[in-house]
């Protein structure tokens, strides 16, 4: 068989056209030297030094990345301690219904979910800020770490917890020494994951967000709606840059850990179902 | 394997410092385990059904039974990870119910290893040490002797991917004993190993055992291990205990069929039992006296079963086949030399008139003597109706009466042409023979298509084999050799 064969190298050629060919516009006009967008006057990396003379855009990168920071820190806490529960609990009374309550913000329009928070923060008398922004990313990525480390969990050998309760460990030590160590990997694609649900999400956080707490997505929307700037191409190109960056390391590296890791737990048991 | 199985193993030595080691004989000995009537259920399934059972410091303990009988469940008990439906488990005296695994000094050697993936050997067998104490020294002081002892050295730096599979059963051992536990579990711990890999291990735990003095207690599907390595075992059944007692018990005087059948190989004969008189009789089933042709007159009256004619269970006359007759005609007759005539002239008004047979002709000079007597009492066996019924002097008398089953090892039935002196004596004919090396055992069939094995040492090159499929033969076992169960 042939495996490139012209329909196939056609079809992924398209395939990827249509994919990253707009990204790879954006990147190129971020080097036009003209303040149109769409005229082509020449190479320049002008619109990069603009950007970073540019306090706005700065101060929206910062808010952003902090409230990233921490509900994603927040959240891989919450939806790991969750994921264990779900899957370590047993049968609880109501266990599924909490586990569906979890998943449930995975399925949830964002509007519905911004819209609910706005609500209860405003119910609450909080205001909206930083914080609310970031309790509410926490909110929604929650379950995306939660579903992420319990599909780690559910194939995790529960005999090492014994063995490690069986020497000795309290449940906090035996979760601590052997179970945290073993599913790590699964802990940090999910804060990964959260991290970059966090640096995207514009719909709740224009809902739950407040004065002085602008996001770089929004910074970016409402630009935008004043005409395409190459300052925004520039900027969405380092994003672009670090987005990739950050998922291919991830990625690599969470593959070849969960492939050694899969290998080393199959060989820490003998070889026999 | 049947094989493995049929040795019964020389008991290893006993402890080294007493004659003998047996505490669950001596009142005042105080067990380390006891279970009281313990009881586990899942929902409405008994995994575990009112078990007392005492378990006595330094024993090696081994837990016997089918696949699902409640093993792992027993030990899981007792490491803590079960909670008990009903009854009281004791350590050393103390009520370990509510005692959680962490507090346990209890000890586990899982079945699957469990050995944690992301840690050296070192620090796998240095994880239960550091949960008791901070003194490096002392730590390193013990992992290090704990790596003498399973001879693994050479290994503590590895993670347990990179070592073989028995290598990592020794870290998984030597980390459950790192603590000296006083009482450390093992759950099906040699099943992955090679034979060889497997016996030394068994030995290395039993020097393990004698040097540490630590209570075993381990689960196993292989009997043999069982014997080998266990100073009484337990057979369960279904969440029972059928019998626990030391392997030579177990495996020469087995309670039930149901220890008879599963340690080991062992045929079975059913009759109806009655009492022997209690005075040394001469032997009466294989008297010298009885000569083939007194025993085979009747063979002609028709309201009399012939004794010959019983073990075909189709009904044919026992004329031997093609194979037999050629046997005999080309092979045996030369070798056995002279035949006495009578068999032909009494098996004449038979349906093979014109065939020899080979089985019911022993040459009657050549029969060796009967032992002169055999002790009374015990129990003669009426396992087929018109055959001399078998004795079985240590039959317990008060089953006279009831059907029971005679369950016999087949190291202790011999196999031959002629009719043996041995205190019982059965015709038959040969349906299998499982070669194994160094023993042959042979599957006979005899009256009522009873299937009884008999095993032969090979002493002989097998090509020049005497009895071969479809012989007719004679098996033959001593007065003792058999046990009485009540059927
Ligand atoms: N968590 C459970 N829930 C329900 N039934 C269970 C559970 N654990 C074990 N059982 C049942 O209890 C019985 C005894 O199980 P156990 O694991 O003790 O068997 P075993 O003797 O160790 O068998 P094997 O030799 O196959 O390991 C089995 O019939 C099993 O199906
Ligand atoms: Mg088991």
């Amino acid at each position: 068989m042939n495996r490139f064969s012209w329909f196939n190298v056609t079809s992924l050629t398209l395939g990827f056209a249509f994919l990253y060919l707009p990204m790879l516009i954006l990147v190129i006009y971020s080097f036009n030297e003209s303040k149109l967008v769409t005229v082509w006057a020449g190479f320049s990396t002008r619109w990069y030094g603009e950007l970073f003379r540019n306090e706005e855009f700065l101060d929206a990168a910062w808010i952003t990345l902090q409230v990233a920071f921490y509900s994603s820190t927040i959240a891989t806490v919450l939806g790991t301690m969750a994921a264990y529960a779900l899957v370590r609990g047993g049968r609880f009374r109501g266990r599924t219904l909490f586990s569906g309550m979890v998943y449930a913000p995975l399925v949830m329009p964002e509007v519905i979910t911004g819209l609910s928070l706005l609500l209860l923060f405003i119910g609450l008398g909080m205001a909206t800020g930083m914080l609310t922004v970031t309790l509410a990313h926490t909110t929604f990525s929650m379950a995306y770490v939660s579903v992420v480390v319990s599909s780690r969990l559910s194939t995790f050998d529960r005999s090492l917890e014994e063995a490690a309760l069986d020497l000795g460990a309290s449940p906090f030590e035996a979760f601590r020494l052997v179970t945290l160590p073993i599913i790590a990997p699964a802990v940090i694609s999910g804060w990964l994951l959260a991290f970059t649900l966090s640096l995207d999400d514009l719909v709740i956080a224009s809902f739950t967000t407040g004065p002085g707490a602008t996001t770089l997505p929004i910074k970016v929307f409402s630009a935008v709606r004043l005409g395409v700037s190459p300052e925004i191409n520039a900027l969405s190109t380092i994003l672009i840059a670090i987005v990739t960056v950050g998922v291919v390391t991830a990625s690599l590296a969470t593959k070849r850990q969960a492939i050694r890791q899969a290998r080393e737990e199959k060989m820490g048991e003998r070889g026999v179902a | 394997m049947a094989e493995t199985a049929a040795k019964p193993k020389p008991k290893a030595k006993p402890m080294p410092h007493e004659g003998v080691f047996e505490p669950w004989n001596d009142p005042n000995a105080k067990p380390l385990i006891e279970f009281r009537n313990v009881t586990k259920r899942y929902g409405d399934f008994t995994a575990i059904d009112d078990l007392t059972l005492n378990i006595y410091e330094k024993e090696f303990f081994a837990l016997l039974g089918p696949s699902g009988c409640g093993k792992t469940t027993m030990m899981r008990m007792l490491a803590g990870f079960e909670s008990i439906t009903q009854g009281r488990i004791l350590l050393a005296g103390r009520d370990i119910g509510d005692v959680p695994p962490n507090k346990r000094s209890v000890n586990m050697m899982f079945q699957s290893y469990a050995l944690f993936p992301h840690l050296s050997v070192w620090e796998n067998i240095a994880f239960g040490l550091r949960r008791e104490t901070k003194d490096a020294a002392r730590i390193t002081e013990r992992v290090e002797e704990m790596l003498r002892l399973t001879r693994l050295e050479k290994f503590a730096r590895r993670k347990p991917h990179q070592i073989s599979g028995g290598q990592r059963q020794r870290v998984a051992l030597a980390r459950s004993l790192a603590k000296a536990p006083k009482l450390l579990l093992l759950d099906e711990p040699l099943g992955a190993l090679d034979k060889k890999l497997r016996e030394e291990t068994q030995f290395e735990l039993m020097d393990i055992q004698e040097k540490t003095g630590t209570t075993f207690v381990i689960v196993t599907h292989d009997q043999e291990e069982a014997m080998t390595v266990a100073s009484r075992v337990a057979v369960m059944d279904e969440g029972r205990l059928v019998q626990v007692a030391t392997p030579p018990v177990i495996y020469e005087a087995p309670n039930s069929i149901y220890v008879a059948d599963f340690i080991g190989d062992v045929s079975l004969i059913q009759g109806k039992a009655s009492a022997r008189p209690e005075t040394p009789v001469p032997a009466p089933p294989v008297s010298p006296t009885e000569d083939p042709a007194a025993k085979a007159a009747p063979a002609a009256m028709p309201e009399v079963p012939v004794a010959s004619a019983a073990p075909l269970p189709d009904g044919r006359a026992p004329a031997p086949n093609v194979m037999g007759e050629w046997l005999h005609d080309k092979v045996l007759f030369p070798i056995l030399g002279r035949r006495p005539p009578t068999p032909k002239a009494l098996s004449a008004p038979d349906k093979a008139p014109a065939v020899p047979e080979p089985a019911p002709a022993p040459p009657e000079s050549g029969t060796p003597e009967s032992p002169p007597e055999l002790p009374g009492g015990g129990l003669a066996i009426h396992w087929a109706d018109g055959l001399d019924p078998l004795v079985a002097v240590n039959g317990d008398p008060a089953l006279a009466g009831r059907t029971v089953t005679l369950a016999i090892r087949p190291e202790k039935v011999t196999i031959s042409r002629d009719k043996p002196a041995t205190d019982n004596a059965i015709e038959g004919t040969v349906i299998d023979i499982a070669y194994l090396g160094n023993i042959s055992t042979y599957h006979v069939e005899i009256a009522g298509g009873v299937m009884v094995k008999a095993q032969m040492t090979n002493t002989r090159r097998i090509a020049k084999r005497d009895i071969t499929w479809d012989d007719a033969v004679w098996i033959g076992f001593s007065a003792t050799a058999g046990v009485v169960l009540d059927a």
